[in-house]
C-alpha cells in the first residue's frame, strides 16, 4: 500500500486532460443538443432532414470509430491536424450532442400542449413562446437524463487514451503498469475510484440545479426553504 | 498527393474488416447473453434481503459510473495475477457482460416495479411459492415491457466493442487500424468501419422503435 501516494501523484498528472475533456465536452454537448434538439421541432424541413441525418449518423456509429477516424482519415482529407485535446472535445461533444438532442426534442414534446396554446392565446410571440414558457419547463425534465449523458460522456473521456492523450486512464496503463505491475490491482481500483468520485461530483451539481431550476418554475420549495424545513422539522 | 478515396483498396481490406464484423458480432451476442440472465438475476436480488440489496445497488452504481474501458483493463491485468488468464474475446465478454447487466438490472427493475401491487397479493393469497410467484407470475408480465429498453442496450453494447482492440481483440476496429498501419491509409478503413455500424445499428434501432411503440415503454 505504500505506493498509494505515488499512483495518486502520476494520475493527477493526467487529471486536467480529463478534467478539459469532460468540462469542454459537455459544453459542446449542452450547445449542440439545443440546437440540433430544437432543430429537430423545426417547421423548415431541410433543417429537420439535416438534424436527423446528425443524430442518426453519430448515433448509429461507434464512438471509437468517430474518434479514430477524426485522428486519422480527416488530417488526410483536410490537410491538418488538429490539438489532440481538442479533437478529443470534438469527438465526445459531437457524439453526445446528438445523444443529447433528443433528450431535448423529447423534453420539450414532454411540455403539456395547453402550455403552448395559453401563450398563443397571450399572443407572444414565437421565440418568447420558446424561451418563456416551453423551454423553463422542458428544462427540468431534462436534467436528470442530461446527468446520466454527462456521466457517459466523463466515462468516455478514457477512449482519449487510445490518441495518445495523457488522461488518468494513459497514465495508469503506460505509466504505472508497466513500473508496478504486481500491483496492478490497486493501481485499477484507485483509477476505478477516481472515476467514481467524479461521477459523484457531476450527480451533485445535477441534483442542485434541478433543484434550482425547479423551484424557479415554483414547483417545490426553494433551496432555502427546503433548509429551513429540514434543520427546523424532524422529516 | 495520391487520391483521397482508392477503391480498390477499399475493395482488398474489405473481407478483413467484415471477418471483423463477425467477431464484434459474436462479442456482442455472447455479451448480451451474460447481461440478460446476470441482469436478471441482479435485479431480482435487490428484491431481496436488505443488506443484499443494499450490496447488489452499491455494485451497480460502481459499475454504472465508472468506464467500460478501465473495466475492460482492470480484467485483462488482474486475473493473471490470480492465475487466471484468458483470451482476450473471453475478458471482452465478461467485461460487457457485467457491465450492461448492472444497466439491464434497472430495467428488469423498472418492468418488476410495474406489475401491479394487486398481482404480488394474488400471489401471495393463493399461497405460490415464492419461486412461482416469480416465474409464474410477475417475470412472465415484466419481461415482455422491458424488451426494447433491453434492445436499446444491445445496440450500445455492439457500439462499445472496438473498446476491446485496447486488448488487442481484432473485431472490425482492430483489421481497420491493422489495415492502415500496414498501408498508411487510413481514410478508408476508418470510413467502412463507421459505415458498417452505421448499416447494422441503424436498422437495428429502427426495430427497437417499433417494438417501443407496440409494447409500450416504461
Amino acid at each position: 500500500m505504500d505506493n498509494i501516494g505515488t499512483f495518486l501523484s502520476v494520475l493527477a498528472q493526467g487529471l486536467p486532460e480529463t478534467l478539459i475533456a469532460t468540462v469542454g465536452g459537455i459544453v459542446l454537448t449542452i450547445l449542440l443538443s439545443f440546437a440540433a434538439g430544437l432543430a429537430l421541432l423545426a417547421p423548415s424541413r431541410p433543417l429537420r432532414v439535416i438534424s436527423r441525418i446528425y443524430v442518426e449518423g453519430l448515433r448509429g456509429t461507434s464512438e471509437v470509430v468517430q474518434l479514430f477516424w477524426l485522428f486519422f482519415a480527416l488530417p488526410v482529407l483536410v490537410g491538418f491536424e488538429i490539438v489532440p485535446i481538442w479533437g478529443g472535445v470534438l469527438v465526445l461533444g459531437l457524439n453526445h450532442g446528438a445523444y443529447g438532442a433528443e433528450i431535448v426534442r423529447g423534453a420539450i414534446q414532454s411540455v403539456p400542449r395547453a402550455q403552448y396554446e395559453g401563450a398563443l392565446a397571450l399572443s407572444l410571440s414565437p421565440a418568447q413562446r420558446m424561451f418563456r414558457v416551453i423551454l423553463p419547463q422542458a428544462v427540468v425534465e431534462m436534467i436528470p437524463p442530461f446527468n446520466n449523458l454527462f456521466i457517459q460522456l466523463l466515462k468516455s473521456t478514457s477512449i482519449l487514451s487510445f490518441v495518445f492523450i495523457s488522461e488518468i486512464t494513459r497514465q495508469a496503463t503506460q505509466i504505472l503498469v508497466p513500473r508496478f505491475n504486481p500491483q496492478v490491482l490497486q493501481i485499477f481500483l484507485l483509477l476505478l475510484l477516481v472515476y467514481l468520485v467524479l461521477s459523484l461530483l457531476i450527480t451533485a451539481g445535477m441534483r442542485a440545479l434541478e433543484r434550482v431550476a425547479s423551484a424557479r418554475l415554483g414547483r417545490g420549495p426553494s433551496p432555502g426553504a427546503k433548509r429551513l424545513a429540514s434543520t427546523g422539522g424532524q422529516g | 498527393m495520391t487520391q483521397v478515396w482508392d477503391w480498390s483498396y477499399a475493395f482488398a481490406i474489405l473481407p478483413s474488416l467484415l471477418e471483423g464484423l463477425g467477431l464484434t458480432v459474436l462479442a456482442t451476442v455472447l455479451g448480451s447473453i451474460v447481461a440478460m440472465i446476470l441482469g436478471l438475476l441482479l435485479a431480482v436480488l435487490r428484491q431481496g434481503p436488505p443488506v443484499l440489496a443494499v450490496a447488489v445497488r452499491g455494485f451497480v452504481e460502481f459499475v454504472r459510473s465508472t468506464p467500460l474501458l478501465v473495466q475492460i483493463f482492470f480484467l485483462y491485468f488482474v486475473l493473471p495475477q490470480f492465475g487466471i488468464v484468458l483470451s482476450a474475446l473471453t475478458v471482452g465478454v465478461i467485461a460487457l457482460g457485467v457491465h450492461y447487466a448492472c444497466y439491464a438490472s434497472e430495467v428488469y427493475r423498472a418492468g418488476i416495479e410495474a406489475v401491479p401491487r394487486g398481482q404480488w397479493e394474488a400471489a401471495t393469497a393463493l399461497s405460490l411459492p415464492r419461486s412461482r410467484v416469480w416465474t409464474g407470475v410477475v417475470l412472465p408480465q415484466a419481461i415482455p415491457r422491458v424488451v426494447p429498453a433491453l434492445g436499446n442496450y444491445v445496440i450500445s453494447m455492439f457500439k462499445e466493442v472496438p473498446l476491446l482492440t485496447a486488448i488487442g481483440l481484432l473485431d472490425v476496429v482492430g483489421r481497420a487500424q491493422e489495415a492502415g498501419n500496414t498501408y498508411f491509409r487510413y481514410v478508408e478503413p476508418y470510413t467502412i468501419a463507421g459505415l458498417l455500424f452505421l448499416l447494422l445499428s441503424y436498422p437495428a434501432s429502427l426495430l427497437v422503435r417499433r417494438l417501443e411503440r407496440r409494447v409500450g415503454t416504461i
